[in-house]
């Protein structure tokens, strides 16, 4: 099969001409955009030679938008107006922001044109009440991507094929889908979404020929990432991936603000002082990477005035459990990859975050070596992703590389009792693709309903949900008789699609997953902390319920039986099945799930012969010109 | 390879240009993954029309889940015994012999009490162990598929390599909740 060579509309076919493409890192903190020239991947400044776009965002009363430096300067005065941080709200509910009095915004709860129709009816995601109107997260991430896609425009002096955004390695669905938006309400033409970290590792990679395994350790303004990579001629490969979406420097300057607040015995600031307080505890922590104290003076709106000393000490025994929280999650990946400390070759350092001494010292004790620090942790992200645009936009240059990257946490499917089915793990290689079928529950069942959830928890309500769609038209036909084939497909931005088919009647159901609901701070976080808090709980509630579950099924199964084909037993084979039940009926209200299955082996034993005849039976039935659908109903 | 030539009804074995058998070259398939990651992956097509992007995450799909079949030990053996048309049964057959269920039962109150003692030595020597244990019963699945073709015998070995992969997966989560 020969591939055809098809150009899109505007697009140049000529060889020697080189296609416009950038990467964009959309940071909780600050944004950049770079492109590759004549080779070389270079990071794209303002008019006043500035790289970093402060990711904030003004809406002002007359319509008009300030993105970028000028419109952090009003992020005490309008804070309200002012959105700063977005990223940790895209893709989340109201419920997911835990911090949401401590932040200056008006929360609206309108349901969003982004949320799911089959949602649980919170909402979708959370949107912001400005004197411009309700804004999503999408629109005002969307107004930081205008302004890079611009400046990009204005400096390559042309129109973009393409873009490769940068995601967190830890962004669920619902957060990845809501960057994708945000980058097609910008006008951008979406080449690949990228993990941050891994944009990293190709930005260090290919500049210093790395061959080996390395750690990804990046920490941004509001997200926490750890990949490990095996760099080997000229294939990046993701061997694990964890983090945590909530955690940054965004939190750091919250320990020092409520440090401000504990030391002046202040307390519910209003808006504008808390986005006051905030803003001089970032310029703190700056400070003491290079300091070793640092004086924080500041007026309140109320004329009270703030002035405290700092010290690196004090601020590294307030931080310290942040610092430790990141360790968490290295542990893990580097388990899930199958290797130790000593088999990491270098440490790769991304993220501002990342120059606080105290993470730095942090991670040389745990990898027992220095982290690499010989790239600017803010840029690097941006520059791997210009190298991935270049590429994907099609300019080939020469030295060809490949990409394998993973999903980071596990995709299932809600069954039974509340449980979470896994149907693709973490750390699976992408794209990937897997299907799994399931059955009926009840005689005569037309339709299903499929929950898909995102998580390592055993129990659905501890995952997070993606979406709920449901199958119908399934044949009727006695329980368990229905083959119900789930297909799930993740693509190569990490984003899922899944769908349902009926084997029997091809009968299908397909849902694009768009969710955007329901989280408590950090649900995806939270569910992977709690995965091992609760594993002991988990298990034995999982066992319980699957016995129960079962034997209910087996019992009303059992009861259907005998209702409509007791005539084939005698009197004492009946009495034996009878006795059986009751007895599995009683231990049901125990919670020991060995006495339910040993009752229920019983039970099963039992009805051997009776099982045998009812077969033979509808054998017979069918050779008449019966159905398997009419054996079913009552 | 070509990509004129990949072809979805190929076999993993056949995807991989590798001979039909449970002892494999790793090195090899290693090699030949990355080769033909290289031709499918969607990156080379991001710039090309919707359909051929399709098309290649397709095919990329389908080479990372040859590659992750054949990587296993025990995926392979069950896939190679689906090849010869023998279902493994590992939901349905639970007839196990006596020792091995008395040995998993140990395993299993081992692990148990390492995690509750929070003792991450005792879980690493369980480990050990394990591979050990489970070293052999590849061993014994190399003699029964490739030299004897028992493949019924094999099946019963996939069985217990199953309950193996399990236990692993239960010491992988006691790791995982001591260390929190």
């Amino acid at each position: 099969m020969a591939l055809l060579q098809i150009s899109e509309p505007g697009l140049s076919t000529l060889p020697h001409q080189h296609r416009l493409a950038v990467g964009i890192d959309l940071g909780t903190t600050n944004s950049l955009v770079a492109t590759v020239r004549n080779g070389i991947s270079v990071v794209l400044n303002d008019e006043n030679g500035r790289a970093m776009l402060p990711s904030v965002v003004r809406y002002l009363a007359d319509g008009s938008i300030a993105v970028g430096e000028a419109a952090q300067a009003m992020q005490s005065e309008d804070a309200a107006n002012t959105i700063v941080s977005v990223k940790r709200f895209m893709g989340r509910g109201l419920k997911d922001v835990g911090e949401i009095s401590r932040l200056p915004y008006r929360f609206a709860d309108a349901a969003s044109p982004f949320a799911t129709s089959g949602g649980s009816g919170q909402g979708g995601m959370l949107q912001l009440r400005t004197v411009a109107g309700v804004k999503s997260p999408v629109e005002v991430s969307a107004e930081i991507l205008k302004v890079l896609r611009s400046r990009a425009e204005a400096a390559l002096g042309g129109e973009l094929v393409g873009a490769v955004i940068t995601v967190p390695a830890y962004f669920d669905d619902a957060q990845r889908q809501a960057t994708k938006d945000a980058a097609k309400l910008a006008g951008l033409n979406v080449l690949r979404l990228l993990n941050e970290p891994t944009a990293a590792a190709i930005a260090y990679g290919l500049d210093n020929a790395a061959e080996g395994i390395y750690a990804v350790y990046d920490l941004g303004g509001g997200t926490f990432d750890i990949s490990i990579l095996r760099l080997s001629r000229g294939v990046f490969e993701v061997l694990a991936a964890n983090g945590d979406s909530a955690l940054g420097g965004d939190d750091f300057d919250q320990r020092i603000h409520c440090w401000l607040l504990e030391k002046n015995h202040l307390s519910a600031l209003g808006p504008q002082d808390t986005r006051l307080l905030l803003t001089h505890a970032r310029a703190a922590k700056e400070q003491l990477t290079e300091h070793a104290e640092t004086r924080i003076t500041a007026v309140l709106s109320n004329g009270e005035v703030i002035d405290n000393v700092l010290t690196r000490s004090e601020f590294h025994t307030l931080s310290q459990n942040l610092v430790q929280h990141t360790l968490q999650p290295l542990r893990r990946a580097l388990r899930d990859a199958k290797l130790g400390v000593a088999d990491i070759k270098g440490v790769v350092m991304v993220g501002g975050a990342t120059r606080m001494p105290q993470v730095q010292h942090a991670v040389e004790e745990f990898f027992g070596q220095t982290p690499l620090t010989n790239l600017d942790p803010d840029k690097v992200v941006a520059l791997g992703a210009a190298i991935q645009a270049n590429l994907l936009a099609g300019n080939r240059s020469g030295d060809e590389w490949l990409l394998l990257d993973v999903i980071p946490l596990s995709l299932g499917i809600e069954t039974m009792g509340g449980l979470a089915e896994k149907i693709i793990p973490r750390n699976s290689t992408i794209p990937t693709a897997r299907a799994q079928e399931f059955t009926t529950y009840k005689d005569g069942q037309t339709a299903m309903s499929i929950h898909v959830v995102q998580g390592e928890r055993e129990l659905v309500s501890d995952c997070r949900s993606l979406a709920k769609f449901e199958l119908r038209g399934i044949p009727a036909m006695v329980a368990g008789a229905a083959r119900i084939r789930v297909t799930f497909q993740v693509d190569a931005d990490g984003l899922l699609n899944v769908s349902a088919r009926e084997m029997g009647s091809g009968v299908e159901a397909a849902v694009a997953v768009k969710p955007s609901y329901g989280l408590s701070d950090g649900e995806i976080t939270r569910m992977l902390q709690e995965s091992t808090q609760h594993a002991q709980d988990d298990m034995h509630a999982r066992a319980l319920r699957e016995q129960q579950t079962e034997a209910e099924q087996l019992l009303e199964a059992v009861q259907h039986a005998l209702e409509q084909d007791g005539k084939l037993l005698d009197q004492a084979e009946r009495t034996r099945i009878e006795t059986q039940m009751g007895l599995l009926r009683d231990t049901l209200q125990l919670a020991d799930h060995l006495a339910i299955k040993r009752a229920a082996t019983a039970l099963n034993d039992a009805t051997v012969s009776f099982a045998q005849a009812r077969m033979d039976k509808s054998v017979a039935h069918v050779l008449t010109g019966k159905n398997i659908a009419e054996l079913g109903e009552k | 390879m070509q990509l004129a030539s990949f072809d979805f009804q190929h076999n993993h074995f056949q995807l991989f240009g590798l001979a039909q058998s449970y002892q494999i070259d790793t090195a090899q398939l290693d090699q030949q993954y990355r080769a033909l990651q290289a031709l499918v992956h969607p990156d080379k097509s991001a710039h090309l029309p919707d359909a051929e992007q399709r098309l290649a995450m397709q095919r990329a799909t389908l080479v990372n889940e040859a590659y992750q079949t054949l990587r296993s030990p025990l995926r392979r053996a069950r896939y190679l015994l689906s090849l010869h048309g023998v279902d493994t049964q590992e939901e349905t057959n639970t007839v196990m012999p006596l020792d091995f269920l008395m040995a998993q039962m140990e395993w299993r109150e081992a692990v148990s009490e390492a995690r509750q003692a929070r003792d991450e030595g005792a879980l690493a020597q369980l480990e050990t162990r394990l591979q050990h244990e489970t070293r052999g019963l590849e061993a014994q699945l190399a003699v029964k598929i490739d030299a004897e073709k028992n493949y019924a015998a094999a099946a019963a070995s996939v069985r217990k390599l199953r309950f193996m992969e399990k236990l692993a997966e239960e010491i992988h989560a006691a790791y995982d909740a001591i260390d929190n």
